[in-house]
């Protein structure tokens, strides 16, 4: 009889997956047309993206960059036999327009100085954001924010070398008094010195310097800082101060001090409870009545004070969220190692309360750099201001979505990038498992 | 470091240098200096202001609040006119305030569910175009997203001369006109009508409530309210006898029943807006500036809910709902019952949140000419009277109001469905 087993002495070679199941159709079958629904949802997310696409290309794609007013552009579409309101966009305003809107209404021969600024600026936030970046940049990042306003305003140089020696002298009355009597009263010298040198003696200090010393560059007014520019500088300045008012406001909101807590409290809900607009109407007509009569001080300095105290409070917010999200382990832990406040603080709780609250601060930010807009509305030409005074230009009267679109990229670039910086970062501290 | 706490100082006696070092009463120490330090500068600050005023002549005083405010307002919900006063003014300007916020929150937590949801979809295509949604609507300011949205409500929308040489028709079978000045919608009549009642009769507050609207209201919620006493008692049959009557059909016959009945005896109909001469003629008019506002703060504020609700549902673990279905919980109830609850507890902070950030920001409304508490009281009063101290307290105090109210109600959420804890 025939011996019928049959037992198999080499693997059968694989298979090809059937060919639904992989490659463009298999992905296409998995994520798009699943089920019944999805290849609904499918179709009508594509006829949404044709409808943007199809009202959108025509009319950016238009050869107008050249034209230098609406008639001309139209004069060129016309050509082309493209007619009606929205047969082409003209993109004539942003190259002609491109700088004013960057700059507002700066001298356009001391272009340069702003763009320097810009150049130091990214110089100086290569150590705070990047590892990589040479740790002794860290001096040119402290001297920056002095050199940034110096090269935007201009002016004798004296003046902002009189207000880092205000930093200076801090340290330098640390320093002794610490050692002489005790650490609280070094704290307390290192604050009061400076700012009796800031209000009483920097000034004359300057122009005492100035008188044996010119040296300075054209100085600018502030009513023609504007565009981009005015939106950055507003934004960075509140960025930078409000995270250290933010982490003592949050500090005194968490404080065991009555008096201190309420006040705290009371600050942060009093500017979390009324429109940024509303403060910035204070900033504009109200904060000359706050100080001595007849002080008058820069709007966009009033402003900048403003937009600061208003993203603080909300700083304040974010990083008490971080602080309490802090298992309490973490503060019996430093205790018991024999930290005192202060230490704890620097070198146990902040670093952790901080990283909790990344995503919370850059959207702070990005909500600040935003707000920087409504700065128009009291009279500071922001980009949105600049695009109306655009528009009275003759040439121009009837452009409206070519400056629209410009000014969304631009502020969508600034704060896509944030975002994504904080996702980075949030990835490169994760300590997690 | 703490010795001072343990060692015996009492035998010593009091001494000065206790205050600063002594742990027990250097607390206290910096809290006076603290108090004494703000106390000096808030004196600083007032005095500074009132000898500021006093020189320009302009002590403070609310008596500017009685004069007639002179300027009209277009979009408004109560009767007005320019010889009411600036408070009356300033009370439209409130109430438009309020109704851009109700509505805008509204619209917002339906899109910002709805794109919240869809971002999370296995559907790949419908994900990414949420994603971008989201990201585009968030990093542009949304006064730039408020202008946009004026602009093309002006510039792409027909005139009504358009309508009238029928370039173009109304929506709806005749009912909505979408104009280049507003948008006209049918509003709601009542030909046996029980009347208005004026509330705090001539002066400057004065409201008319229709009794129409209220009727209908307690109608409504004496339905709600019914038809919640049905659902608990088919609850309590359920868990005597684990069989379920069917109820859905009764609560929304007790709903809806009682309503339509009302509304039949009302004699309720629609008024629709008309073309006569060069506009249009009744209906409710929605001025193009409320409009726009509405839908740019709705778009804008609807992209950052669905981020909360998006953390919100993948907050809630995998094995919740696996534990659900393993009991042979329908998915359905897995989400009502299991899902949801532990999702809302994560979303409903933030989202309340998103209100107050919606409600600041109807401020924006005076870049479009809507007038709002922002552009009544202090914007036209505020030129017209030159008493900024006087009208900015009162528009922060009336906006700090709406601000403590709503986070008021959120702390009364959290506290409800906090987690109890050991």
């Amino acid at each position: 009889m025939e011996n019928l087993s049959f037992v198999r002495t080499d693997m059968v070679p694989q298979k090809a997956p059937p060919a639904s199941e992989v490659g463009m159709i298999g992905w296409m079958r998995t994520n798009l047309f699943s089920s019944v629904g999805n290849s609904i949802l499918t179709i009508l997310s594509l006829y949404c993206i044709y409808l943007v696409i199809a009202a959108v290309l025509p009319w950016a794609i238009s050869p107008t960059w050249g034209a230098s007013s609406l008639t001309e552009c139209r004069g060129v579409l016309h050509e082309l036999g493209r007619e009606g309101h929205f047969s082409g966009a003209c993109w004539g305003v942003i190259r002609e327009r491109w700088a004013q809107l960057l700059f507002g209404f700066y001298p356009s021969e001391l272009y340069f100085r702003p763009v320097l600024a810009f150049i130091g600026l990214g110089v100086a936030l290569a150590p705070v954001l990047f590892d990589g970046a040479p740790k002794k940049l860290l001096w040119f990042t402290a001297i920056f924010p002095f050199l940034c306003f110096w090269l935007i305003w201009g002016g004798s140089i004296w003046l902002p070398i009189s207000i880092i020696l205000g930093f200076v002298l801090a340290v330098v009355a640390y320093g002794v008094i610490a050692k002489a009597t005790s650490t609280l009263f070094g704290v307390i010298a290192a604050i009061l010195t400076p700012i009796i040198w800031w209000l009483f003696l920097a000034l004359p200090f300057a122009s005492a310097l100035n008188s044996i010393l010119p040296i300075g560059i054209q100085s600018v007014d502030s009513d023609i800082i504007g565009g981009f520019m005015l939106a950055v500088l507003i934004g960075l300045t509140g960025i930078i101060l409000s995270l250290p008012i933010g982490i003592v406001l949050a500090l005194g909101r968490q404080s065991d001090l009555p008096i201190v807590k309420g006040v705290c409290v009371a600050f942060i809900e009093f500017i979390r409870g009324v429109p940024l607009i509303t403060l910035l109407f204070v900033a504009s007509t109200l904060l000359n009545y706050f100080m001595p009569p007849g002080t008058s001080f820069d709007l966009i300095l009033r402003v900048m004070i403003m937009v600061t105290v208003f993203a603080s409070a909300y700083m304040a917010e974010v990083i008490r969220g971080g602080l309490a999200a802090l298992p309490k382990g973490q503060y019996e832990a430093a205790d018991s190692l024999g930290l005192d406040f202060w230490q704890a603080q620097r070198l146990i709780i902040m670093p952790q309360a901080l990283k909790i609250s990344i995503p919370g601060i850059v959207s702070t930010f990005i909500g600040l750099f935003k707000d920087t807009t409504l700065v128009g509305i009291v009279g500071l030409y922001d980009p949105l201001l600049l695009s109306t005074n655009i528009r009275a230009d003759q040439a121009w009267n009837g452009i409206l979505w070519e400056l629209y679109g410009f000014i969304a990229v631009i502020f969508f670039i600034f704060c896509f990038s944030m975002s994504r910086y904080s996702m980075y970062l949030e990835r490169k501290l994760a300590t997690g498992h | 470091m703490n010795m001072s706490n343990t060692s015996n100082t009492g035998a010593q006696g009091f001494q000065l240098s206790q205050l600063l070092y002594d742990t027990r009463y250097r607390s206290m120490t910096i809290q006076i200096v603290a108090l004494i330090l703000i106390l000096l500068a808030f004196g600083w600050l007032i005095n500074n202001t009132v000898v500021n005023l006093a020189n320009l002549g302009k002590e403070i005083q609310f008596k500017f609040l009685g004069e007639p405010a002179g300027y009209d307002i277009n979009q408004r919900l109560l009767e007005y006119n320019s010889q009411d006063s600036h408070l009356r003014a300033g009370f439209i300007g409130l109430l438009n305030t309020l109704i851009l916020a109700f509505l805008g929150c509204v619209t917002a937590t339906v899109l910002g569910v709805f794109i919240g949801v869809l971002r999370l979809s296995k559907n790949w295509l419908v994900a990414r175009v949420m994603t971008a949604y989201i990201e585009i609507f968030r990093n542009v300011p949304v006064l730039l997203w408020i202008i946009v949205i004026f602009s093309i409500m002006i510039e792409v929308m027909s005139p009504p001369s358009a309508f009238k040489k029928g370039e173009a028709s109304m929506l709806f079978n005749e009912s909505v006109a979408i104009t280049n000045r507003g948008v006209y919608i049918p509003e709601a009549l009542f030909s046996r009508s029980l009347g208005d009642i004026s509330l705090f009769g001539n002066s400057s507050l004065r409201f008319d409530v229709s009794m129409d609207l209220m009727a209908l209201l307690v109608v409504l919620f004496a339905g709600i309210y019914a038809a919640m006493r049905v659902k608990r008692r088919a609850d309590k049959i359920q868990s005597e006898t684990g069989e379920r009557p069917t109820t859905w059909w009764q609560r929304l016959a007790l709903i809806f029943v009682p309503a339509a009945i009302l509304l039949t005896v009302l004699g309720f109909h629609l008024g629709y807006p008309e073309l006569k001469g060069f506009n249009f003629k009744g209906g409710t008019y929605m001025r193009n500036s409320l409009i726009a506002l509405w839908l740019a703060l709705s778009l804008y504020t609807a992209a950052f809910i669905a981020e909360n609700v998006r953390a919100g549902i993948q907050a809630v673990s995998k094995g919740q709902s696996e534990a659900a279905f393993a009991l042979g919980i329908s998915p359905g109830r897995t989400m009502n019952l299991v899902i949801l609850p532990q999702a809302l507890r994560i979303i409903i902070p933030p989202l309340i949140s998103q209100y107050l950030n919606l409600t600041k920001n109807t401020s924006l409304a005076i870049a479009v000419g809507y007038m709002d508490l922002t552009g009544t009281l202090m914007g036209i009063t505020l030129n017209q009277t030159g008493r900024e101290m006087e009208t900015l307290l009162m528009g922060m105090a009336v906006y700090l109001t709406i601000s403590l109210l709503i986070s008021g109600v959120m702390n009364w959420y959290n506290n409800s469905v906090k987690l109890v804890e050991r």
